[in-house]
């Protein structure tokens, strides 16, 4: 009678690329990288009202243990080369959320001293515009972050060196 | 004000070949030293008039004006008279060198390090004279008037129709 289900009813099938992915884009631990008034809404994105703790975003204070990093500022090009250390000092796999008018393009700052964006330096995922963005903003940058790591391809075996992480673009 | 006045009067006392200009403006005195005279200058308001504290030290670039090319210009503040006096002295492109005031005053170590990052003025026996705003491997003074806005490798912005 009706369809045998020898599994049980508590099974869920799914690809391990995506079971990867979710694990993935359920906790990004993002480096704390404020660099200017970007940083005080970054601030108040991970403080109560708006509360980043529910997508399993934890700040934390040290490059080895985040997957990505928010760049929440005016980059000057004194700031440039402790950027790419901290960058190179993330394990793969890493993602970079480039925050605010001036961290995607220098903004206001068109002068001699500034970056005119940090994707000059490092690969930008996801451009928040803003001066600055409001919590909500990067709430939803973080959120289009998401859709992108879910839509990578291979994730599962690059994870023990089969081949590479393909992202979808 | 009156301190400022017998300070001055002082200074017109004992330094009246090295003075170039004294003048009065909305309250603050300005005095102008010939270059040479800068630390003994320096040296008789801290010692002799009570004015203890360098606020600050800066430069301004007069490029294109008639007379020497940069002014040094140091604010002294007497905390015991409550009174400021503002000195300048100026610094021609070609002999584009001052004497330290560090040997008068320790705080001027970093601000002439920043007026020497920023308009190229070197300071003579100063203990740590390098760059503390840019880069160690920076070329140019950015606030000098002939430095470019955008930095020299770049195409200068020529308003919104370019």
């Amino acid at each position: 009678m009706g369809v045998n289900q020898p599994l049980g009813d508590n099974i869920v099938i799914t690809s391990l690329d995506k079971l990867v992915n979710w694990t993935r884009k359920s906790s990004i631990w993002p480096m704390t990288f404020g660099l200017a008034c970007c940083a005080i809404e970054m601030m108040a994105a991970g403080a109560s009202s708006h509360d980043l703790d529910r997508f399993g975003i934890i700040f934390r204070a040290s490059p080895r243990q985040s997957d990505c990093i928010i760049i929440a500022g005016t980059v000057t090009k004194k700031m440039l080369p402790v950027i790419k250390t901290v960058y190179e000092q993330m394990p793969e796999p890493k993602w970079v959320i480039a925050m605010g008018a001036c961290a995607c393009s220098g903004g206001i700052f068109d002068t001699y001293s500034v970056v005119q964006g940090i994707d000059e330096a490092l690969p930008v995922d996801v451009y928040i515009p803003g001066c600055p963005p409001r919590p909500e903003a990067l709430l939803y940058g973080i959120l289009k972050l998401q859709d992108k790591i879910m839509q990578e391809r291979n994730s599962f075996g690059a994870a023990f060196g089969l081949g590479e992480r393909v992202s979808a673009v | 004000m009156a301190d400022t006045n017998r300070a001055v009067e002082k200074l017109q006392g004992t330094f009246a070949a090295s003075l170039v200009e004294v003048k009065e403006d909305r309250g603050d005195w300005i005095v102008t030293v010939a270059k040479e005279a800068i630390i003994p200058v320096l040296a008789f308001l801290k010692n002799e008039c009570a004015f203890t504290m360098l606020t600050d030290v800066t430069a301004v670039d007069y490029l294109g004006k008639p007379g020497d090319r940069f002014v040094m210009v140091y604010q002294l503040t007497s905390v015991l008279h409550k009174d400021r006096i503002r000195i300048k002295a100026p610094v021609s492109e070609a002999d584009c060198r001052i004497e330290s005031a560090t040997q008068v005053f320790a705080s001027a170590n970093w601000l002439e390090r920043e007026v020497y990052d920023l308009f190229g003025i070197s300071f003579d026996k100063h203990p740590d004279l390098r760059r503390i705003l840019m880069t160690p491997d920076w070329v140019g003074y950015p606030l000098r008037k002939d430095y470019p806005l955008q930095g020299p490798d770049r195409e200068p912005y020529k308003g919104r129709l370019s």
